[in-house]
């Protein structure tokens, strides 16, 4: 599938009807997806004939998007049941095959390495201060293979070292910048619609062969 | 939700030790084809807990998969058995019941092919 009709098609989901602010709710716009997507297939081969987790996963934007792209079986978790609903939907429309998940994701129970590759745009921690690395703590335990994560460029450092020093990444690598056009979705958003430079990171888990994690995952921030 | 998704989950209450593999209580089951995929079957296989898969596929009402888990070799030439193996692991989906931590008996429910683990404050 070419990047251009991957993004179109992403332009046809539904997305958040009534975002809520505290949970840091905002579209994963197709610009994005489709970019963040379109990188993790066809520079490392990380979602085709994949098991891929989408964290955070709100409306499914990602989520569809990998299994667009070959994923053999997607699994999304969000902590919101109105989201999950409209994810649902979308997967439906689309005719696509995904796993939803209700689940907070810092008591998230899971077991094993059936998970290759995680894809993530997690909340950046305006609402819950460290919310960012709460996510990226959980999917670095997660994802056997790489982690696809959008992080505010204005982090970049702070990201880094909390994915290398305490996170157990083994590699931690900007793919690129790229601009999160916010739409004017909140009663304090003044502008009609903002961009802000993120980044989108790839981290590589530390693994060593036949570990067998049986994550009860609670995040060190609790 | 899959058995794949099934094998993965667990419970983790507070206190729980052991939260895998989660009971299953069935409502409703829906079962939806999807292409099987032989390579990824044959990657995915020594990742699953055998057990798990087969007492939960029999819940589910499969009753095809053998209770022990078959040599790897098997994958390689059996094809009847990597279509039961498909068909369980990917085609049965738990749309409606409830899934069941095998420590306190809690009850996590699936509504519309969607569980929710969420806890509650006394289980963080």
């Amino acid at each position: 599938m070419k990047l251009k009709q991957l993004e179109c098609l992403l332009g046809h989901l539904q997305q958040f009807s009534n975002p809520k602010v505290e949970l840091e709710q905002y579209p994963t716009g197709p610009h994005i997806a489709s970019r963040l997507l379109y990188t993790a297939e066809n520079s490392f081969d990380d979602i085709s004939n994949k098991v891929v987790a989408d964290f955070g996963c709100g409306c499914g934007t990602l989520g569809a998007a990998a299994a667009l792209l070959g994923a053999e079986q997607v699994i999304g978790i969000d902590i919101d049941s109105q989201s999950l609903g409209i994810a649902s939907m979308n997967a439906e429309n689309l005719e696509l095959d995904i796993d939803f998940v209700q689940c907070d994701i810092s008591n998230l129970g899971w077991r094993g390495q059936i998970v290759d590759t995680v894809v993530m745009n997690p909340p950046f921690g305006t609402r819950k201060k460290g919310a960012d690395i709460d996510f990226l703590f959980v999917a670095l335990k997660v994802a056997s293979e790489a982690v696809y994560s959008l992080h505010k460029t204005s982090t970049r450092d702070h990201v880094k070292r909390a994915a290398l020093r305490d996170l157990n990444a083994s590699s931690a690598e900007v793919l690129c910048e790229l601009r999160f056009d916010v739409p004017q979705l909140y009663k304090f958003h003044k502008k009609k619609e903002v961009d802000i430079a993120v980044d989108l990171w790839r981290f590589v888990p530390k693994r060593s062969r036949g570990e067998n994690i049986n994550v009860g995952v609670r995040c060190p921030l609790d | 939700m899959r058995l794949l998704t099934h094998n993965i989950l667990s419970s983790n209450i507070k206190g729980v030790t052991n939260g895998f593999p989660l009971g299953i209580e069935v409502e409703k089951v829906v079962e939806k084809q999807v292409e099987i995929n032989h390579d990824f079957l044959r990657n995915i296989f020594p990742k699953i807990d055998w057990k798990a898969f087969s007492d939960a596929s029999k819940i589910m009402g499969y009753v095809e998969l053998p209770e022990e888990s078959p040599e790897p070799s098997v994958l390689d030439s059996d094809l009847d058995f990597l279509r039961k193996f498909h068909h369980a692991l990917l085609e049965l989906h738990l749309e409606e019941g409830a899934l069941v931590c095998p420590q306190t008996g809690r009850k996590f429910p699936v509504n519309k092919g969607i569980p929710n683990m969420l806890l509650h404050e006394d289980e963080v």
